[in-house]
């Protein structure tokens, strides 16, 4: 396992804060940046706030105290938003019926860069092909994206993410719904992305195994940030339930992978 | 079939009805998949204040009706967006409160001639001159600003929230997709009338839906059934003397339940 890299912060978050209307605190005092290469990991229990510190990093919520940086910019003028992609947790379970092929899917990832006003190109076309390939799904380019399996759907979101030339991926959840041995490829295509393409990837989970087996960063929430380290450390450092406590104990005994 | 072109409120009802039929169901293709089919019955109801007032001041009906609709368009997201009351609530809201204003202003002009009737039901002998060219002018900018947002609305339509991550302005294009609604339901009203035109926004597009196409095949699709519906509505009510937005609206009511049949087969 390689060392964290420091050359680069691609996302910075100081002393991040958020509370639904003010009462309930969801998140407390959150610290760390996400380098250039890294392959994080957040992971934590349902409810500790993963989501909602995701939507604080991807824009789609104000922290109510901290502050944000992307690439280096303040996130309120941020606007270079094609280097981000995103994979939603909601590519598990979109409505089926919903009248559209892969092309037209993964061609909404070029829009970003276009703007308003602009039509499509031959190098939009060319980036949709593209990224189709690097997950291996040109063949079914004009199949309806309802008709596919989970996997499948969830490839043409990876590639949606793809075709706008991204340089970080974050990605929800996202084999909720979807078989082991097609996990295994899965985990495996971002495996290549990582290595091989160089992007930054953020995987928001709450199976510990999968993220340790996976990830090269692991940052653990539960409301605050309570560990930021490697798997290796993580393991090292004993003690998992003093780390995190009785909820991500209960987590690791129902998925086992990290204790053996 | 010629003589049919012989008369003028026919070859009007023809221009004004196929820009309607062409306008409608790119509208109601958004509409109908974010799940907001009601916002036509309600923007319908609004544009029926808007012609009683057009009536009572003694105003082109169809530019009152376009004006109310497009203000209480804005009002209705407004409402939505705020979260103080439920999306469907605020369209309840509204769908009722205009209709009373309606009402109201009716009874106080102690009721209108046989106008009213024909806004209600629509009828292409409502339809004059003026109209054609505010209908095609305000169908054109429809059209002119669904295409130039199309990848946005497509977008925003089946994932809002990626669509916001990459960078779309979400907020205006939900406005523009409401105000546009506004646009096309309150032009479509002298053809296929108040009561009606939801119909003739959401119909085609259920239709075209039952094929399973592509976005764009769908589009394709909802527009053959929409012109198809609303030129063979206005040549079946002329010969058998019918209400033209009824008769429209029971077509494309045939071709989807024929759709059924065949998508089924």
């Amino acid at each position: 396992m390689r060392a964290i890299d420091h050359t680069k912060n691609i996302i910075e978050l100081e002393n991040i804060f958020y509370s639904y209307d003010g009462i309930e605190e969801v998140l407390r005092n959150i610290s760390f940046n996400i380098h250039k290469g890294d392959y994080l990991g957040i992971i934590g229990p349902n409810g500790g706030g993963k989501t909602t510190l995701l939507k604080i990093m991807l824009g789609l919520l104000p922290p109510t105290k901290g502050q944000v940086k992307l690439f280096g910019q303040p996130i309120r003028s941020f606007k270079d938003w094609y280097k981000i992609g995103y994979v939603p947790q909601k590519a598990a379970y979109f409505d089926a019926s919903f009248p559209v092929n892969v092309e037209e899917v993964v061609s909404m990832g070029t829009y970003a860069r276009r703007g308003l006003f602009h039509f499509s190109t031959k190098e939009d076309a060319e980036k949709v092909h593209k990224a189709l390939e690097q997950v291996e799904m040109v063949p079914y380019k004009k199949r309806m994206v309802g008709d596919l399996s989970g996997g499948q759907q969830q490839r043409v979101f990876i590639a949606r993410a793809l075709a706008a030339e991204p340089e970080i991926i974050f990605l929800d959840e996202p084999t909720v719904g979807v078989d082991i041995k097609t996990q295994e490829q899965f985990y495996l295509l971002l495996q290549k992305l990582n290595k091989q393409l160089d992007l930054t990837l953020v995987l928001i989970s709450h199976e510990l195994d999968v993220v340790a087996r996976e990830t090269t960063e692991i940052a653990c929430i539960n409301r605050t940030l309570i560990s930021y380290c490697t798997p290796k450390e993580l393991i090292r450092a004993g003690g998992l339930e003093n780390l995190y406590g009785k909820e991500l104990k209960y987590i690791l005994h129902n998925h086992g992978g990290l204790i053996a | 079939m010629l003589d049919l072109f012989s008369y003028s409120f026919i070859v009007r009802g023809f221009e004004a009805g196929i820009i309607v039929a062409l306008i409608a169901p790119l509208i109601g293709m958004f509409l109908v998949l974010r799940r907001y089919s009601l916002i036509a019955d309600t923007l319908s109801h609004v544009s029926l204040a808007g012609v009683a007032i057009g009536l009572f001041f003694h105003i082109n009906p169809l530019l009152t009706a376009i004006t109310t609709a497009v203000i209480s368009s804005v009002a209705i997201e407004r409402l939505r967006l705020s979260k103080r009351v439920y999306g469907e609530s605020a369209l309840a809201i509204f769908l009722s409160g205009s209709l009373a204003i309606a009402i109201v202003i009716i009874s106080l002009a102690h009721g209108f001639n046989v106008d009213l009737f024909n806004y209600l039901f629509g009828s292409i002998v409502t339809v004059k001159q003026t109209d054609v060219y505010i209908i095609g002018s305000l169908g054109l900018f429809v059209l002119i600003a669904i295409v130039a947002f199309y990848k946005e609305l497509v977008y925003l339509t089946f994932d809002e929230e990626s669509a916001a991550v990459s960078g779309i302005p979400t907020r205006f294009i939900n406005i523009l997709l409401i105000v546009l609604a506004a646009l096309t339901v309150s032009v479509a009203i002298p053809i296929v009338g108040v009561l009606l035109i939801a119909a003739l926004i959401v119909i085609p597009v259920v239709t075209a839906l039952q094929f399973r196409k592509s976005f764009a095949g769908t589009i394709v699709i909802a527009e053959f059934l929409s012109v198809f519906s609303v030129i063979a509505g206005i040549v079946v009510s002329f010969y058998l003397n019918l209400s033209s937005g009824g008769t429209i609206v029971l077509i494309s009511l045939l071709l989807f339940l024929i759709s059924l049949l065949i998508t089924r087969l």
